[in-house]
C-alpha cells in the first residue's frame, strides 16, 4: 500500500483538503473519495475522453493524472461546468440538438466542448471536430455533437 | 416545446433523459452505491484450452479484506448458461478459451479483490488448441463439447426452388468467397452488475441487461428459486447494441458471491476485460454462388457459410436466421439454397451485435449484385431496380411486404448522390496518373422492422395511469438503452391523449413494476412497445370520453381530447384534470388506469425457416463515396447518402441520431475496427489498438426518409435501430471497386489490407476445409 499525501486544491470553485494515496488517480479521487460521479471511467488509459476534466483551465484525462498532482491546482468537473454559464448553454444545446444517446461519453464531451468554446469562440465545424477528437462516442456518429457545440457557440455571439 | 394541440409526430423531440445525462447527473451502474457492498473480481484462464487439475485458493482466502473466494466446487448447484446451455459460469474441469472464468473473489475493495486473484494458484494441463474453424473441422480434431462430434455447434439449412434449375437457366454464373472479421461492441459503459439478497433469499439485481424478463427466468432456474423472488432494476445503460442479450458468466458469478457472503456484491469490468470477455460479432467465411439471365433477371443464389462460434454458443450462432432472409428476400430470387455451420473453436465466443449477421450477408450479396450487373453490361442501379422487391410481395420464405419502399430507397439514394454519373466518371479515371482515386458504391438492406417472432411471444405490456392532475405515468416493459424509446413512447401517448410531453413520466426499468417485454433487440421497441403504449392510451381515452359523454349528455363520437381539455366538436367542454378529479371524487369513484398487451400479428417460422416472422420490414439504400489513396491504401469515407424506409418518422431528432450513429458504426466495421485474435488470444484489448471512428473522420451524411406509412406500425412507423449499420461495408466495398477496379473480398479495409489488395499482394479468401 502506498503512502498518503496531503493535498489542497480548488474543485468547482470550492477549496478542498485531502489525504490521498500516492498511486491514486484523479479520476478515482473524484469518483470514490469525493463522490463526484459525473466523470466517467471508460478506458483508464487516456484513450476515450470519458473522464475529461479541466485542470487550471486545460482539459485532461483524469485517469492519467495522479491525485497528488492536483495539489495547488484548480479543477473543474462536469458538475462544475454544467453549473457555469457556458455549461448551461452547452447542456441546452446538447439536449435540443440530439447530441445525447446513451449519454456515457456526454460528461467528458461537455467538459471538452466548454474548453473549445472558451478558448476558440469562433471555432468552425472542422476545428470542433479536431477539438473533440479525443472523445469517443459509440452512439451518435458525432454529427449532432458537433452541431450542438456550434449552436452553443452561436448563442454566445 | 411540445406545442399543445399540435401533433408531436415527426417533430424534433429532445430525449427526456438528455438534460440529466448532459449535466453528469445520471447514475449508471458504475455510479451506484449499495451500502455494505463487496467488490468482486473474476480470475480468468491463462490457458486457451486446458484441463484444470487443481485450484488452490487458500492464500487468497487468508488475505485480510477478502470475504469469499469461490470456484465451481463452491457452487455445485450452478447450471449451464447461454443459448445452447453449453457452459457453466464457473468452469469445472476444463477451460476452452482465455476468457474462461475459473474463480472469483469478493472483497472489501477492488484492490484487495485484485490482490487476492494473484494469490490463487491454478494448475492446468494444456490440451490441443483449435485456432480456426478449419482446424476444428479437420478429421481427428479434438472435440470441444460433448455431443458435437465435428465441433459443429449448430447448422442452418434453408432452400427455395431448385438451384440446379436456376443455374441451368443462367447466362452468367459467378462464385466468390468472402471473409468477415471479428469486431466488438465497445459500449462506452463497461459491463457491470450489483447483486443483493434479502434475508428471505429474494434477489435484487441491478443489471444492464437488454432482456430483463428473460434474465429473471434464467436466474430463477439457476438459483432454484421462484422467479417472483427476483427483481431486476436496469439503471441507465451506457450502450447496448446487442451486447446484453444473453446471460454471460459475470452476472451469475456476482449472484453466487452475494448469496455466499450475504452481502451486496458489485462487479465491474475494466476496459481490457470488456474487450476480452464481452461478446463479439462473429467472423464468417461465406461462399456465394449466384446467377442471372442476360436481361438481368436473377436466377439463383447458393450460400454456404462457416461461422466461428468461439468456445461457447451465444446468439452469434443464430445469425443465419437473419442472413438467410437477406439471401432469399432482399431481391427476388426464385431459387435459393443456404447452409451455415457454426463451428466451435477456442476463440472468444460470438454474441449478437446490431444487424445480427446482416452486415455479413449484405456484404456478399451486394458485391455480387455489382458483379452480375457488370457481367451482363447493365447499369448497377437499373439491375437492382429490376430485381428489387415491391409492396405486396410474399417471398418464397414467407415474408409478406405489406409496405415496401425499396425502389424509392434505391432511386432516392441514387439521385441524391448522383450515383450513376459519378460511377461512370470514376471508372473513366481508373487509368489516370493521379494515385488518389474517387469511388461511389451502393448497397441496400432488408431487416425486420416490426419485431421478430423468435420467442413464444414477441409482445410488450403497458400499464398506464392518469392522475387527478391529468399527469400520465406510462409503465412499459420496454428497456431504454440510449436509443430514445422512453421519449418516443411518451410522444405516442401524448398524441392519443392530447397532452404535452411534460404531462408524461415513463417507468421502464424495474421488473417488479413493469409488465413483461421480450427485450430490446431486433429493432422492435418503437414498433412493439409503441403499439402497446398506444393501446393503453386508447383505452384510457375511451374511458375518459365515455364518462365525459355521460356527464355532458352528448354522443361520445363528438368528443375528443386535445390541449389538456375534453373537446366537444371545437368547443372546450372540460379541463381534463378537473374532469378527472370529478370522476374520482364523486359517486362514480373512478380512476383512469389501463393495461394493454400488444402481440404483433407475425408468425413463427416453421422448421424450414419459412414464415412471416415480422409484422413489418424495413428497407434502406446507402450510397458511399470514398477516396482511395492507392499509394498508401488509405480509404477515406467522404459522404454517405442514405434513404431509409422507416414507415413514418416519429421523432425526427431521434431517428436521425439512430441513423447517423449506425452509419458511423457500419463505417467502423468496414474501415477501422478489427478485434485481432491470434492463436485464440485478443491482441488489441484497448482503444489505442482497436480503432473506433473519431470525430474528424466522420463523413458527410445525407439522410432521406421514405415514409411508407405501415398499416400495423405505431402511427405508421417501422423499426430502424439496426438498419443504418447494415449496408455500409457493402457500399464501401463497391465504392473501392468503383475507385480502383479492384474488388476486395475480405474485411476490414485497413490501409494495409487495401494496399496489399491493390498491389496484388493479397490472397483471395479461401473456402478451405469448410467445403
Amino acid at each position: 500500500m502506498s503512502a498518503n499525501c496531503d493535498i489542497e486544491f480548488t474543485l468547482n470553485g470550492v477549496k478542498r483538503q485531502l489525504s490521498v494515496p500516492a498511486g491514486m488517480s484523479t479520476l478515482e479521487m473524484l469518483r470514490e473519495r469525493l463522490g463526484l460521479r459525473g466523470t466517467k471511467y471508460a478506458c483508464g488509459e487516456g484513450e476515450c475522453g470519458a473522464c475529461t476534466i479541466l485542470v487550471d483551465g486545460l482539459t485532461l484525462n483524469s485517469c492519467l493524472m495522479f491525485a497528488v498532482d492536483c495539489d495547488g491546482r484548480e479543477l473543474q468537473t462536469v458538475e462544475g461546468v454544467a453549473a457555469s454559464e457556458v455549461g448551461a448553454r452547452l447542456r441546452d444545446a446538447f439536449v435540443a440538438n440530439g447530441a445525447v444517446q446513451c449519454g456515457f461519453c456526454t460528461p467528458g464531451l461537455m467538459v471538452q466542448a466548454s474548453h473549445v468554446i472558451e478558448h476558440n469562440p469562433g471555432a468552425g465545424a472542422a476545428e470542433i471536430r479536431r477539438g473533440i477528437e479525443g472523445n469517443l462516442c459509440r452512439c451518435t456518429g458525432y454529427k449532432k455533437i458537433i452541431e450542438a457545440i456550434q449552436a452553443a457557440e452561436q448563442k454566445n455571439g | 416545446m411540445g406545442d399543445i394541440g399540435s401533433s408531436l409526430i415527426g417533430k424534433r423531440i429532445p430525449k427526456l433523459d438528455a438534460p440529466d445525462k448532459a449535466s453528469g447527473k445520471t447514475r449508471y451502474i458504475h455510479d451506484l452505491e449499495a451500502p455494505g457492498a463487496l467488490h468482486a473480481k473474476i480470475l480468468r484462464s491463462t490457458e486457451v484450452h486446458a484441463r484444470i487439475v487443481w485450484i488452490d485458493t487458500a492464500a487468497a482466502k487468508r488475505l485480510p479484506g477478502v470475504h469469499a473466494v469461490i470456484t465451481a466446487a463452491d457452487v455445485p448447484w450452478q447450471r449451464p448458461i447461454g443459448v445452447a446451455k453449453d457452459h457453466l459460469p464457473l468452469k469445472t474441469d476444463r477451460v476452452r478459451s482465455l476468457r474462461d472464468e475459473v474463480a472469483a473473489v469478493a472483497a472489501d475493495t477492488e484492490e484487495i479483490a485484485e490482490e487476492a486473484l494473484k494469490l490463487i494458484k491454478v494448475h492446468y494441463e494444456p490440451l490441443p488448441v483449435l485456432t480456426t474453424t478449419d482446424e476444428a473441422l479437420a478429421p481427428g480434431a479434438p472435440q470441444l463439447h460433448e455431443g458435437h462430434a465435428n465441433n459443429v455447434a449448430m447448422t442452418f439449412d434453408y432452400a427455395q426452388g431448385d438451384v440446379a434449375q436456376g443455374e441451368a437457366q443462367s447466362d452468367v454464373v459467378i462464385e466468390d468467397v468472402f471473409r468477415l472479421h471479428y469486431v466488438t461492441h465497445c459500449c462506452m459503459g463497461v459491463s457491470g452488475v450489483i447483486a443483493e439478497f434479502d434475508p428471505g433469499g429474494s434477489l435484487l439485481l441491478y443489471s444492464n441487461t437488454q432482456v430483463p424478463f428473460l434474465h429473471k427466468r434464467e436466474f430463477a432456474e439457476m438459483l432454484g428459486i421462484d422467479p417472483g423472488r427476483i427483481r431486476i432494476i436496469q439503471p441507465p445503460i451506457g450502450g447496448g447494441f446487442g451486447s446484453k442479450l444473453d446471460v454471460y458468466p459475470f452476472e451469475p458469478i456476482a449472484i453466487f458471491l452475494a448469496r455466499i457472503t450475504g452481502r451486496p456484491v458489485k462487479l465491474l469490468f475494466t476496459r481490457e476485460e470488456e474487450f476480452l470477455a464481452s461478446p463479439t460479432r462473429q467472423p464468417v467465411v461465406l461462399k456465394l454462388r449466384s446467377g442471372c439471365k442476360k436481361d438481368g433477371t436473377l436466377t439463383f443464389r447458393t450460400v454456404e457459410t462457416v461461422h466461428d462460434n468461439g468456445a461457447y454458443t451465444s446468439w452469434g450462432a443464430t445469425t443465419p436466421f437473419v442472413m438467410m432472409q437477406t439471401v432469399s428476400s432482399l431481391y427476388r430470387v426464385p431459387h435459393c439454397k443456404y447452409h451455415t455451420a457454426a463451428v466451435y473453436t477456442n476463440n472468444p465466443y460470438a454474441g449478437s451485435f446490431r444487424g445480427y449477421g446482416n452486415l455479413q450477408a449484405t456484404f456478399a450479396v451486394e458485391a455480387h449484385m455489382d458483379k452480375l450487373a457488370e457481367a451482363v453490361g447493365m447499369d448497377l442501379l437499373a439491375f437492382r431496380l429490376k430485381n428489387a422487391q415491391e409492396p405486396g410481395e410474399v417471398t418464397p420464405q414467407g415474408m409478406h411486404f405489406k409496405t415496401c419502399g425499396f425502389k424509392q430507397c434505391l432511386t432516392t439514394a441514387a439521385e441524391r448522390s448522383d450515383f450513376v454519373a459519378k460511377q461512370a466518371a470514376n471508372r473513366a479515371r481508373w487509368r489516370d496518373a493521379n494515385p488518389v482515386k474517387r469511388g461511389i458504391g451502393i448497397a441496400s438492406m432488408l431487416h425486420v422492422g416490426g419485431g421478430a417472432k423468435i420467442y413464444p411471444s414477441d409482445g410488450c405490456g403497458t400499464i398506464l395511469k392518469v392522475d387527478d392532475f391529468a399527469h400520465v405515468t406510462l409503465i412499459t416493459g420496454a428497456s431504454e438503452i440510449g436509443q430514445g424509446s422512453e421519449t418516443v413512447l411518451a410522444q405516442l401517448v401524448c398524441e392519443e391523449l392530447g397532452l404535452p410531453l411534460s404531462a408524461v413520466s415513463v417507468v421502464n426499468n424495474d421488473t417488479d413494476i413493469t409488465p413483461w417485454d421480450v427485450g430490446v433487440h431486433a429493432s422492435r421497441t418503437t414498433f412493439i412497445a409503441g403499439n402497446s403504449a398506444i393501446g393503453a392510451a386508447r383505452k384510457a381515452k375511451a374511458k375518459i370520453l365515455a364518462a365525459a359523454a355521460a356527464k355532458a349528455g352528448v354522443p361520445v363520437e363528438t368528443l375528443s381530447l386535445s390541449q389538456g381539455f375534453v373537446f366537444s366538436e371545437n368547443k372546450k367542454l372540460f379541463e381534463l384534470g378537473k374532469f378527472l378529479r370529478g370522476l374520482h371524487f364523486s359517486d362514480r369513484a373512478e380512476l383512469v388506469m389501463t393495461t394493454f398487451y400488444y402481440e404483433p400479428p407475425s408468425k413463427h417460422q416453421d422448421k424450414q425457416f419459412k414464415g412471416d416472422v415480422s409484422a413489418a420490414y424495413a428497407w434502406a439504400t446507402q450510397a458511399c463515396e470514398v477516396e482511395v489513396d492507392t499509394l498508401t491504401g488509405i480509404v477515406r469515407l467522404l459522404k454517405v447518402t442514405g434513404a431509409h424506409d422507416v414507415g413514418r418518422v416519429l421523432n425526427r431528432l431521434g431517428i436521425e441520431g439512430q441513423i447517423e450513429g449506425g452509419m458511423v458504426m457500419g463505417m467502423g466495421y468496414a474501415l477501422t475496427e478489427n478485434l485481432v485474435v491470434e492463436n485464440c488470444t485478443v491482441k488489441n484489448p484497448n482503444f489505442r489498438d482497436y480503432k473506433l471512428v473519431t470525430a474528424p473522420e466522420m463523413p458527410e451524411m445525407d439522410i432521406s426518409f421514405i415514409e411508407t406509412m405501415d398499416g400495423e406500425g405505431p402511427q405508421g412507423a417501422k423499426g430502424v435501430g439496426e438498419a443504418p449499420a447494415i449496408c455500409m461495408a457493402a457500399a464501401i466495398a463497391n465504392a473501392i471497386y468503383n475507385a480502383t477496379g479492384t474488388r476486395i473480398y475480405a474485411l476490414p479495409f485497413t490501409p494495409e489490407n487495401v494496399y496489399r489488395a491493390l498491389h496484388g499482394a493479397a490472397q483471395a479468401p479461401a473456402w478451405g476445409k469448410a467445403a
